[in-house]
């Protein structure tokens, strides 16, 4: 049974949808990708999969339970975590603090949580008491990748996590994504370095105008001659 | 001398009095607009209920306060806050929740919260008359004459009791906020929601808890603030006219959305209205004798007559907007 699973998904803001039939499929210890153009309903997708927008067509399962259009706070609970693409931290919070709301479901686990988060993302231990909006950019990742950590999801949806970082930054990013898999945890992102990010994913969704245009393997979709030409920039 | 006790207890007493009331309702505003993003026009009137019921409490036990030793009008406070608290929640489920829901403008929701005070005030009058009346009904206000250790001071600083017991409360309110917000898990959790909605969601905060949460804090201060001075004055069923605007300017002023900056702004306009109505000849008739002959001073050296001391807020109030529009502690542009 594939731990999260969406078929067919269409859905929007209220206006024209956005997404026209989506299909998203990863097992348990797998990294799923999804890349494609800009304004092709990548974030929507995920947003649509965390209850964030209302999905008028189609169904998304978590370990095989219908979780379409359940509420994020429920979601939560369920095991999984999303960092957005923007504003996915809480800025006049101090570090700690936004870590803090990680735990905010299971409030007994927060130190030793934080501890593991503090391991895992040294450079936050010196600004643990700054406010979270006075952080550098890759600061800023780190913090929302740990919040959503805290909980101790068993399925992770990251939207563009290196976004507007340094290229060392970004190995370093998608360095935490494989070991955050390899703890055993489903990992669903979206991202712009569409090559970098299929080199890690088990799994590839190729997004345009709101439905895949190629889904496979990442391996199979970094191979492919037609999604390289139009989509991994030749 | 006795012109600094008349300072002292026209200007320091009375600013400390309203600056308190003003800042327990401006921080239900800040609070309410921090995580609904509306301008509550009801509040005042809320306040207004909370000393309504007070009122109808102590009419009907006019005499639980002996016992303690407090005014009857305290002992029934925490029983207003509750029911305060309680009605703040309801209205909140049965008026703005049903529009939240609909995704509509904040405006719409502005609007809503005004029918909301026509409404509070229908029944206000319905139930209290439109007449002043006292809070103490089977007791005397207690008053406390401070005698100043100074020769020339003949008068003593006048503090009553309910100023008293409103300082003491202020304190414990701002005191009390201030850990719930730093310290507290829910208190963070509004702190985050206040910030980001949708990331408070995700991360598994239930949002319509901390709404829930937002009203019952904000209803129970309104409730001590309108209590508090009623019995400093008199319960009126139009109090909430006199509120509205300083309770709003203070929680402009103090940047809105920003706890702490509606306390500052309390005091603020708390202060700015006393002394603006203070008659400042009274300070400078000691000095008369050195002035040239040509200066004659008046005998009412105030800015405003008293009667219009509700300008002083309103002139504040465009003053920020104009100047300084995210107020003193940067709060969020409305
Ligand atoms: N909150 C919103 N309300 C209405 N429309 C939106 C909203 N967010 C995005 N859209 C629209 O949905 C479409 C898809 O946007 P989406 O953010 O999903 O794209 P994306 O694939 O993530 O692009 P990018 O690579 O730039 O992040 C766009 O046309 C965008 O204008
Ligand atoms: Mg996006």
């Amino acid at each position: 049974m594939a731990l999260l699973e969406a078929s067919d998904v269409h859905g929007g803001y209220g206006g024209m949808n956005i997404l026209n039939g989506v299909n998203i499929a990863i097992e348990a210890d797998q990294i799923g990708v999804i890349v494609g153009p800009n304004g092709a309903g990548k974030s929507t997708m995920l947003k649509a999969i965390f209850g964030l927008l209302e999905v008028n067509q189609g169904e998304i399962r978590l370990r095989g339970e219908p979780i379409t259009n359940l509420a994020p706070n429920k979601l939560v609970h369920k095991g999984m975590g999303f960092v957005p693409q923007e504003k996915n931290i809480f800025p006049s919070l101090s570090l700690q603090e936004n870590l803090e709301m990680g735990t905010y479901i299971r409030p007994n686990n927060f130190r030793r949580m934080l501890e593991q988060i503090y391991d895992f993302f040294p450079p936050l231990v010196e600004k643990r008491h700054q406010p979270a909006g006075e952080l550098s950019g890759g600061q800023r990742q780190m913090v929302a990748m740990g919040r959503a950590l805290m909980a101790e999801p068993s399925v992770l949806l990251l939207d563009e996590p290196t976004a507007g970082l340094s290229p060392m930054y970004m190995n370093e990013i998608f360095e935490r994504v494989k070991t955050i898999n390899a703890a055993g945890v489903g990992i669903l992102m979206v991202e712009q370095h569409a090559k970098q990010a299929l080199a890690i994913a088990h799994k590839g969704f190729v997004l345009a105008a709101g439905q895949n245009r190629f889904t496979d393997t990442g391996e199979a979709l970094l191979n492919d001659p037609d999604v390289a030409k139009s989509f991994l920039g030749g | 001398m006795n012109e600094l006790v008349f300072f002292l207890n026209n200007v320091v007493v009375s600013g400390a009095v309203a600056g308190s009331i003003y800042a327990m309702g401006a921080i239900g505003v800040t609070l309410v607009f921090s995580i609904m993003r509306f301008a509550h026009f009801a509040h005042a009137d809320m306040m207004t209920l909370g000393a309504l019921l007070v009122l109808a409490l102590t009419t009907l036990f006019p005499e639980a306060g002996l016992a303690i030793g407090l005014p009857t009008a305290i002992v029934m406070l925490p029983v207003a806050m509750v029911i305060t608290a309680i009605a703040a929640v309801g209205i909140d489920r049965v008026f703005y929740r049903p529009l939240r829901a609909h995704k509509v403008k904040p405006i719409v929701i502005v609007i809503g919260s005004l029918g909301v005070t026509l409404m509070l005030q229908g029944l206000i009058r319905l139930f209290a008359g439109t007449s002043a009346q006292s809070l103490y009904i089977a007791e005397r206000k207690a008053i406390f004459r401070l005698e100043m250790p100074f020769e020339l001071a003949s008068r003593p600083v006048i503090i009553t009791e309910p100023q008293v017991i409103l300082f003491v409360l202020t304190l414990v309110a701002v005191v009390g906020l201030h850990l719930f917000l730093s310290r507290s898990r829910l208190g963070k959790a509004m702190r985050a929601m206040s910030d980001n909605p949708d990331l408070a969601r995700a991360s598994g905060i239930n949002t319509d808890t901390i709404v829930a949460v937002t009203w019952i804090i904000a209803g129970g201060l309104a409730a001590v603030a309108g209590t508090l001075l009623s019995l400093d004055v008199a319960f009126k069923p139009d109090l909430s006219f006199f509120l509205l605007l300083p309770i709003f300017a203070a929680a402009i002023v103090g940047g809105v959305g920003h706890p702490y900056g509606a306390i500052a702004g309390g005091f603020v306009i708390g202060f700015a209205e006393t002394l603006a109505v203070f008659n400042w000849s009274v300070l400078l008739r000691p000095l008369r004798d050195s002035f040239p002959t040509w200066l004659e001073l008046p005998n009412n050296l105030a800015l405003v007559g008293t009667e219009y001391k509700i300008v002083v807020p309103f002139f504040i109030l465009v003053a920020i907007l104009v100047w300084r529009p995210t107020g003193i502690f940067k709060g969020k542009v409305i």
